[in-house]
């Protein structure tokens, strides 16, 4: 929960008067609100913190944090089944 | 991923143990505040790829961990009800409260649901207009203005069924309550990155000065985590005690300013307890008075519920820094991530269960040595 992670903006939408974009994190596809960062721009990156994005960042160093999280397992973690997760022994996540 | 061949860069890596190996010339405690940082810390055993001297001390940074036992009371009263639907972020449901958590409510029948996003839960709200729908908004100043703007959203759009349990806690306090501690260790801070990338850094150099230690934003990948070390270091060796930025890729000085503005018109600072060590003055967040009708203590009438928490877990101590965690008695034996005593067991980043999965301590005894197995 604690995680944030890079993601990168493929498009960019209203809805009911919130500024959303779908995040592409590393083929994990979601919703994020952009009010925090309303000039954020398709194609740029962001770290997202439950579906927020707080801050911009710059490509090179997203795509590399993006590469550590996967190689990790970080982000099945981050995106995977919670359900699954909490009815799981903690060495079968392993 | 214990060796340092396995970093992302060994050759910076080793660059930067090289550097604090040959900087440091006394024993030196540093607290990193973030529970990101306890879990990569383990998980890449950075900890014991510094020198001796550097002892990393593992600080309250996990908001799952410190949110307290009442709190998750009344989580549970409220998600029993047969007239809400209880959403929340996965790592709380095996938060154990008194008896029971949150995956018990849900197998007895009780609506709970995890989401992604708050914004989710609103929307679970304005598709059942006819149910009560709760969210459990805890977390630090990362997780605060998120929840903030559900809140905001909740009332522009008018939708009345939604409320939020609100356990936020802020970091500062919390570094002023362990300082004030007459049993502190810590010598310097490791300041949480993403909290930062909200907050900033203005509310730092006040603390360093005050209490003389060394405030570095650090964030939590591995070689993050060695460069703030590093600078961390850098300055205790030369007595110094300033504020400095590691992580400047996603830390401005002045943090988000739109996320700040939002945390001050729906949040008001609170005294907040926090789970393991009790009441720090100022250290939290709860609803402003004009956001009281969402608050889900008020609309469900939980306030009375109080609770004590059990003796035999020390993670209050853990979370001071006071012990590591396979110091606990209970540690690995009656006390697993399986069926957790404290909250400190329970999440990937509380530092017993980093310690539990990353690192295979026998039990109170077991030598530093035969650790990095597994
Ligand atoms: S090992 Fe378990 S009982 Fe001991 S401090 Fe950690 S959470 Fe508490």
């Amino acid at each position: 929960m604690c995680l944030a992670v890079p993601g990168k903006v493929l498009d960019i939408e209203d809805r009911d008067g919130t500024r959303m974009a779908t995040v592409d994190f590393g083929g994990v596809l979601k919703e994020v609100c952009l009010e925090y960062l309303p000039d954020l721009r398709v194609g740029e990156y962001a770290i997202v913190h439950v579906g927020f994005a707080l801050q911009r960042l710059d490509e090179e160093s997203a795509k590399r944090t993006l590469q550590l999280f996967e190689n990790l397992g970080m982000l099945e973690e981050e995106f995977g089944d919670p359900w699954a997760a909490a009815a799981a022994t903690p060495e079968a996540q392993r | 991923m214990k060796y340092i061949e396995e970093f992302q860069d060994p050759r910076l890596a080793q660059r930067l143990l090289d550097e604090i190996h040959s900087t440091v010339t006394r024993p030196w405690a540093m607290m990193e505040v973030c529970g990101g940082q306890t879990h990569s810390i383990i998980r890449h055993g950075i900890d014991q790829l510094l020198p001796d001297e550097v002892e990393l001390i593992h600080g309250p940074g996990c908001p799952v961990c410190v949110t307290p036992l009442e709190v998750i009371d009344k989580a549970l009263e409220i998600a029993s009800r047969p007239d809400v639907v209880f959403c929340s972020f996965g790592d709380m449901l095996r938060v154990p409260g008194t008896g029971r958590d949150l995956f018990r409510v849900k197998s007895e029948g009780g609506d709970v649901r995890v989401v992604y996003s708050p914004l989710d839960a609103l929307r679970i709200a304005q598709q059942n207009p006819d149910r009560q729908v709760v969210f459990f908004g805890i977390g630090f100043e990362t997780t605060a203005p998120p929840n903030a703007m559900t809140v905001y959203q909740a009332r522009r759009l008018g939708i009345r069924n939604f409320s939020l349990l609100v356990s936020h806690v802020r970091v500062p306090p919390a570094i002023e309550a362990i300082m004030r501690s007459p049993v502190c260790r810590v010598q310097a801070f490791l300041a949480a990155g993403h909290v930062c990338s909200v907050m900033g850094t203005a509310e730092y150099p006040e603390l360093a000065e005050r209490f003389g230690v060394p405030i570095v934003v650090t964030g939590f990948e591995p070689l993050d985590i060695l460069e703030g070390v590093r600078r961390t270091v850098r300055q205790l060796e030369r007595g110094e005690h300033a504020v400095d930025n590691a992580y400047p890729r996603a830390v401005r000085p002045e943090g988000n300013p739109a996320a700040k503005a939002m945390l001050e018109d729906v949040f008001e600072v609170t005294d907040r307890a926090w789970r393991g060590i009790g009441v720090i003055p100022d250290s939290g967040w709860r609803l402003a008075e004009r956001y009281r009708e969402f608050d889900a203590e008020h609309r469900f009438a939980v306030d009375s519920i109080t609770t004590e928490e059990p003796a035999a877990c020390r993670s209050g101590e853990v979370l001071q820094g006071l012990i590591k965690p396979h110091e606990c008695e209970a540690f690995g034996t009656l006390c697993t991530p399986r069926n957790p005593l404290g909250a400190t067991m329970v999440s990937n980043e509380g530092a017993c269960a980093a310690y539990y999965l990353y690192r295979r301590l026998g039990g109170p005894t077991a030598p530093k040595e035969t650790s990095t197995v597994g």
